[in-house]
């Protein structure tokens, strides 16, 4: 090595050391002061300032009260559900100046982005439309704002006009946590044609529903000449499942009113799943299969809506969403031939002490009609829009704003008639007031079967509320969907699905806290 | 004073050499390091941060989340608790068949230990290896002897090597047999081997979805097809295997092409010579694949099926998209299961998951570049 090279790496290595002091000293400093000050001024924003903020709610803004305020909402992909959200964001710009971005993401993905995000302290995201199940895993942490003081304060929103069942699920601790912009219930639709031409009634057991499936599976139900469908249930795994089988579960195992809860037992939090209910439910939603499509076990509820709006299903279980699709002029063979039910019963319920199924009587079977105990699910609860905690004020406003703009009657009661945005009715106006329905295009008879069905669920005194305590996204989404695929593809007996749901359920209680699992539980029920 | 005078002149001399020399000695390592260290961080910080995950479980926590350390309580689960049956499968009882292929792989792998001792270079660390192959492979074989037939069921693990091997081995005949036909001195050899290399180029995700629709037989576009064979009510994905033959299809679609463009390099790039003799004698066809062109491919040939079968083994788009992972559990793969875990921010099993994978990968990368180095040896 000569004398330059030399030089060159001993100038080199001086500007190497130079950059990286420059770097360590220099860099360090600049870039920590914004960390330290911001975050704490964002998640310490105390929930009382809010009221301040939105004393004059968006739908009041004379000026531009957010302009140049850029709000980020996480949702799931859709289109449904995103779709009002994109179609109304520019008017609610227009409105108030605040930049609306609706971000999607698959619904499989939403719990754990949120979480991700929320936790990990990024807070890409303002607001997000999700589930309000989870109000209680993100609400204890401090991840969502309590929105009490800004629903107090806006008149617009018309909160007392939201149905009661809905106020209390986007409640948690007596505080709001999030705005309902859809109300979610189960129920079951039928073809009136198909069913009158066989001389056949809408079910009002599980057992009827299997007879009516049985008896029209294989028959010509929309003119093509090809056999159809007697039921059509998705079973794809991490889609739906886990809710199809709390439907057919909930009247074998809920009979006591809506505060008993059907799935554990308040005496010690063990899960009501290892018993001859839970164990008939199964049998129930994998015989249904036997009367779908050759290929249910990989269907989503797309496809299931699919089918029955393509007249291929006598019956189906959805939430209030076909009723809408139904009357669509370019995509349904079913306008005026759709008949919505409140989810079929049961005539023999569990005994809680015995895990055996005993008859319905007066006793236990109080709410029966006709010695059918209905437990109509209230399942997923509705999409609903939460504020994050720990973004700066402005945005929260604005996020706040924007979710109770869309939630408005002026807005809402015009959505949740449009079957693509896959919103359902959950204000007592949108029941009241008929006529927004036919003038979405529902005949009147059509309007009073749907509505008729969702009020009937709403207002039984023995409806089922989904489940809400810590977790509920491990002991549903992950392993009830895992054991009931494995159910439903005949991988486990109906005993060993049982039971092994009740040990995953326990394993996932016991590293809870069983106690504090429990009091989460009884609070959810209105129990003390 | 003419000393003095020239001493003086000499001590910033030194010092300077000293400091040169010093800098000399540590320009390449200083040079180096930066590079070094990033690469270090990169690579060494998420695999040790991830161990630390694999041992704790995750919860919410106010303001944030909070990491409880759970010692090996997530790897237990997926052995003998709760997720066992989802991992490792479900076992069926043991039956003749059963103890007849697992006592011929322990005798195969009980002779393969013996001639290594019996033999005269052998070493503590060359043994201890061999002893722990054979002990992999005879738990592997276990597991899939019991979990195969018989009322057993696969567990992600037995499903993930299914994956890689029968892949691997389809994708390496065809990719093989396409490049044979495209190095013949054929009409519009050029167009095909653009059009063999497509599938590669699709992403994983959108090939998932075509093959979601082929395999549709009610609304795909193949249901005229099926309509004519009478197989309507007949779905792939009702069946475990029938759904894992569909996953199988496709990654074997998208797949092959990169074996055989590799393979379309090493068949070109044989010497003509020696294939030219051996015409002159007279060596047919198969005898100059045997002999001459076999032996010239084999090193690509293996270096190729290590890539892909460490590749193979993280398979996830192809399962999620076309079945959920279903029927049941039955496409899920290792990947797919850490997936579902991490979904439900089970992230220590999640990591606990990955890092099987992780074992299960470099178990055989290990054999397959020892095999590799083996072949060379062999060859040179």
């Amino acid at each position: 090595m000569n004398g330059n090279q030399k030089r060159i790496n001993l100038l080199s290595l001086i500007i190497i050391f130079g950059v990286l002091i420059t770097a360590c000293g220099g860099g360090a400093p600049a870039t920590q002061p914004p960390a330290a000050t911001e975050a704490p001024a964002a998640t310490q924003a105390p929930a009382t300032e809010a009221p301040a903020a939105t004393e004059a709610p968006a739908t009041e803004a004379t000026g531009k009260m957010f302009d140049g305020v850029t709000i980020n909402i996480l949702t799931f992909v859709g289109p449904q559900v995103a779709e009002p959200l994109q179609r109304r964001g520019p008017d609610f710009t227009a409105l108030t100046g605040a930049k609306v971005n609706i971000i999607t993401v698959p619904n499989s993905e939403l719990y754990q982005k949120i979480l991700t995000d929320a936790t990990a302290g990024t807070n890409a995201y303002d607001g997000y439309l999700f589930a309000p199940a989870w109000i209680v895993d993100f609400a204890p942490a401090g991840l969502i704002e309590d929105l009490t003081p800004y629903v107090e304060k806006d008149k617009d929103l018309q909160w007392d006009d939201v149905a009661p069942f809905f106020r209390d699920f986007n409640s948690y601790n007596g505080k709001v946590y999030s705005i309902p912009l859809d109300g979610d219930m189960h129920m079951v639709y039928y073809r009136i044609d198909s069913l009158k031409d066989a001389g056949l009634e809408p079910p009002k057991t599980w057992d009827d529903y299997l007879a009516v499936a049985k008896a029209l599976n294989g028959k010509d139900l929309n003119g093509d000449g090809e056999p159809d469908y007697g039921s059509c249930i998705s079973k794809a795994p991490a889609q739906q499942s886990y809710w199809w089988i709390w439907s057919i579960a909930a009247p074998y195992i809920q009979s006591q009113g809506s505060s008993q809860g059907p799935f554990f037992n308040t005496k010690d939090m063990t899960p009501l799943v290892n018993n001859d209910a839970f164990k008939r439910a199964l049998e129930v939603y994998k015989e249904t299969g036997l009367y779908g499509p050759p290929d249910e076990t990989n269907q989503g509820v797309g496809d299931s809506r699919g089918l029955f709006l393509a007249g291929r299903c006598a019956l189906t279980m959805d939430w209030g969403d076909i009723g809408t699709l139904a009357i669509d002029k370019e995509n349904s063979k079913v306008i005026d031939k759709t008949g919505a039910i409140e989810n079929p019963g049961s005539t023999e319920v569990l005994d809680w002490n015995t895990g055996k199924l005993v008859p319905c009587d007066a006793t236990t079977c109080p709410y029966a009609v006709d010695g059918v105990n209905h437990a109509p699910f209230a399942s997923f609860g509705g999409w609903a829009g939460a504020v994050n905690a720990a973004v700066d004020q402005k945005k929260k406003d604005a996020a706040y704003a924007f979710f109770s703009y869309m939630s408005q009657p002026a807005q809402s009661n015009q959505d949740v008639t449009v079957g693509k945005t896959g919103y359902n009715p959950f204000r007592i106006s949108q029941f009241t007031n008929k006529q927004a329905w036919l003038d979405a295009g529902f005949s009147q008879a059509a309007a009073d079967s749907y509505l008729g069905g969702i009020e009937a669920s709403l207002n039984s005194p023995n409806m089922a509320a989904d489940l809400r305590i810590p977790k509920n996204h491990e002991y549903i989404q992950v392993e009830l969907d895992r054991i009931l695929s494995e159910y439903i593809a005949g991988d486990l007996t109906t005993d060993e699905a049982a039971q092994q749901l009740y040990d995953s359920w326990e394993t996932i209680t016991n590293d809870a806290g069983r106690d504090a699992q429990l009091t989460f539980y009884k609070g959810t029920l209105g129990q003390k | 004073m003419d000393t003095t005078a020239t001493h003086e002149e000499q001590q910033p001399v030194r010092l300077h050499t000293i400091i040169s020399s010093a800098a000399d000695r540590l320009a390449g390592s200083v040079f180096i390091l930066p590079a070094v260290l990033a690469l270090l961080f990169l690579s060494l910080f998420p695999l040790i941060a991830s161990l630390y995950v694999s041992l704790a479980k995750f919860d919410i926590a106010p303001g944030g989340f909070k990491l409880t350390f759970v010692g090996l309580n997530n790897y237990k689960k997926l052995f003998t608790g709760s997720e066992g049956t989802h991992f490792l499968g479900k076992f069926a009882p043991s039956t003749f068949i059963t103890w007849l292929v697992f006592g011929a792989v322990v005798i195969g792998l009980g002779i393969f230990l013996a001639r290594y001792v019996l033999n005269n270079r052998i070493s503590i660390g060359g043994l201890i290896g061999r002893m722990l192959l054979a002990l992999g492979l005879g738990s592997l074989t276990w597991m899939l002897v019991h979990t195969l037939w018989n009322g057993g069921r696969l567990g992600t693990a037995s499903i993930t090597l299914v994956y890689v091997f029968v892949g691997i081995f389809f994708q390496y005949i065809l990719g093989l047999s396409l490049a044979m036909l495209t190095v013949q001195r054929l009409p519009g050899r050029r167009f095909f081997r653009v059009v063999f290399l497509l599938p590669m180029m699709i992403t994983p995700v959108g090939v998932a979805y075509m093959f979601r629709m082929l395999t549709d037989t009610s609304k795909g576009p193949f249901t005229p097809i099926w309509q004519a064979l009478g197989l309507i009510n007949f779905s792939w994905v009702n069946n475990a295997w029938g759904a894992r033959t569909a996953i199988l299809i496709g990654d074997i679609w998208q797949w092959t092409p990169f074996m055989f463009i590799v393979l379309v390099a090493a068949l070109e790039s044989q010497p003509v010579e020696p294939v030219e003799a051996a015409t002159v004698d007279g060596a047919n066809s198969w005898q100059i694949f045997r002999h001459i062109t076999w032996p010239a491919i084999l090193p690509v040939s293996m270096t190729l099926m290590l890539i892909r079968l460490i590749e193979a083994f993280k398979i996830v788009d192809l399962p999620n998209v076309m079945t959920n992972g279903g029927p049941g559990t039955a496409t899920q793969s290792l990947t797919y299961h850490a997936y579902i875990n991490w979904r439900a921010l089970n992230i220590g099993a999640s990591a606990a998951v990955a890092y099987m994978l992780l074992f299960l990968v470099t178990f055989f990368a290990m054999i397959f570049v020892n095999l590799i180095r083996q072949r060379t040896v062999e060859t040179l």
